[in-house]
């Protein structure tokens, strides 16, 4: 902080005020694009756009009652369940690769191959093999979420200090105690960056395996609702479908904010 | 040894590594299928996978798949950067405006652009724009966000330094803002570049306007499983083909930038 900034108090502006232009900044957009929408819809009305409280009638009728159980909860249980399959795998595999050179230079064309492919394509060989059964749907995701955690785990690895695998190797510390110790808690700034992108690519595979081949889940209720032209309870499960985005990303940022406490705190006192 | 002969042979020993990695990983799905440890049913050889690839390597339609989705993707992406850097730059530019659009860019961007697909086929039908629209959404948070990232990012001494030399707008514009967001803008054009290939394909294959996709959900339709390998193996190689293109452009456009020449010097 300059001299300048402490000299001025902050504090001549009212609290209230300061609030006040808080929640008009934070809010004014969205409040003044609802009013547009819900004015617009009634000057004009199009089947494809309802009125804003139709769309939030139409989420509580849709969601809240037993749909909640018969597909929400499904497909978040597989959603969940196919993030933590993917973290530990990618992260696991990822450190294989990263200390093993000879492997790492083995499978590394291959892997970016297969990480190339995208991922809903292998929607139709998955259904081929398991059929549409949930566990497709759980591999589904896992096969779009684990490269980008397996290549920043690799990556991570890769980058620990060389320093501290000597030490650690001078103090004869075994290769179990030096993975959990020193190379996971290096590598772990890069493996959050991974996680946080494979969680909108599993997000983004939940609903193209529901879309595509399901009989059940949010995916299949919105086409669902589609084909047999809902338009309000269609929007209603695109808002669903946003609500989870937010919902996952703020506590990957709760959780990632925990794990790397000791990296943010290095940082600002490097910083200072 | 010197250091330059001693990292040739290293890159010598990389690349005969990995072929060999990759003559294993075939060699282990032809033996798989050969002891029907795998049901060819479910799964085709290695190399029927092969042939099939190559017999529609020479088939004309295939090439006409793979040009209508690579020209809905080049459309798409082409849209999410122009609309990703004139929003960017303006929201970064405008003083205040950062701030009024945060909350509505943070609910928007999560938004799943698949869930826009069932949207999207009720308002324009199985046509090209369907999938444009899913596509672009897609993408242009990417563009959008590197670029505002960006134009933020503006060194503090040199927005001074170009104020103190009484810089005009353009000349600001040009010499200050630019190469601050070069980087960025290029890092979201290549992860965009990526994700419009996988939304052209998957609108392709739940929308069902032609190109890969729909070839892929038709092979799949009538169980032709051998064809739905091949198109696999063509999606992937497309996959390939844009992302080691991109990061061409990417060491190619920045070769000035620290982190390009960071990695150049030994």
């Amino acid at each position: 902080m300059t001299v300048a900034a402490l000299a001025r108090p902050r504090q001549l502006r009212p609290a209230s005020l300061r609030i006040a232009t808080d929640v008009l900044a934070n809010l004014g957009l969205p409040i003044l694009l609802l009013l547009i929408w819900t004015v617009w819809s009634n000057v004009q009305p199009s089947q494809f756009f309802p009125a804003p409280w139709a769309i939030a009638e139409a989420f509580v009728d849709t969601w809240m009652g037993p749909a909640l159980w018969a597909d929400v909860l499904p497909s978040v249980t597989r959603l969940l369940l196919a993030i933590l399959i993917a973290v530990v795998a990618g992260v696991a595999l990822g450190t294989l690769i990263g200390l093993v050179r000879w492997l790492r230079e083995l499978t590394e064309p291959t892997l970016e191959f297969l990480r190339a492919i995208p991922p809903p394509v292998m929607i139709p060989v998955f259904v081929a093999v398991l059929g549409v059964t949930p566990q497709m749907q759980i591999i589904v995701i896992v096969f779009g979420a684990m490269w980008p955690v397996l290549l920043n785990t690799t990556d991570g690895v890769r980058s620990t200090d060389a320093a501290m695998i000597e030490t650690a190797r001078s103090y004869s510390i075994g290769v179990a105690r030096r993975i959990f110790a020193l190379v996971l808690p290096a590598a772990s700034p890069r493996i959050m960056a991974g996680v946080r992108l494979s969680l909108s690519i599993a997000l983004i595979m939940m609903v193209i395996s529901e879309l595509f081949a399901s009989s059940s889940g949010l995916g299949y209720q919105i086409k669902y609702f589609q084909t047999n032209y809902l338009i309000a309870e269609m929007w209603s499960g695109v808002l669903l479908l946003g609500l989870f985005g937010i919902i996952l990303s703020v506590a990957f940022g709760a959780i990632e904010r925990r794990v790397l406490r000791w990296y943010h705190g290095v940082k600002e006192a490097a910083h200072d | 040894m010197t250091a330059q002969a001693r990292r040739r042979t290293g890159t010598a020993r990389k690349s005969i590594l990995g072929v060999l990695g990759v003559l294993a990983l075939l060699a282990l799905w032809q033996t798989a299928s050969a002891l029907h440890w795998i049901n060819p049913i479910q799964v085709p050889s290695a190399a029927v996978t092969l042939d099939t690839f190559i017999s529609q390597v020479q088939d004309r339609e295939f090439w006409r798949n793979v040009g209508r989705t690579l020209t809905t993707w080049a459309v798409g992406l082409g849209i999410a950067i122009g609309l990703g850097c004139a929003l960017g730059a303006i929201v970064g530019l405008v003083p205040g405006l950062r701030r009024a659009t945060h909350t509505t860019v943070e609910f928007l961007r999560p938004i799943p652009s698949v869930a826009l697909i069932p949207l999207a086929i009720l308002i324009f039908g199985i046509q090209p724009q369907a999938a444009l629209v899913v596509i672009v959404y897609a993408s242009f948070w990417l563009v959008f966000i590197h670029v505002l990232y960006g134009v933020v990012d503006v060194d503090a001494v040199a927005r001074d330094t170009a104020r103190s030399f009484n810089l005009t707008g353009s000349s600001r514009l040009r010499n200050l803002v630019l190469p601050s967001v070069a980087p960025y803008l290029v890092t979201g054009v290549r992860l965009a570049a990526a994700v419009a290939l996988i939304l052209a394909i998957t609108a392709e294959m739940t929308i069902g306007n032609p190109g890969l996709g729909r070839a892929l959900t038709y092979a799949a339709g009538i169980g032709d499983i051998a064809t739905v390998f091949a198109i696999v193996v063509t999606a992937g190689a497309l996959g390939l083909v844009v992302n080691i293109a991109f990061r061409l452009v990417e060491r190619r456009a920045l070769h000035w930038h620290q982190s390009i020449r960071g990695e150049e010097t030994p």
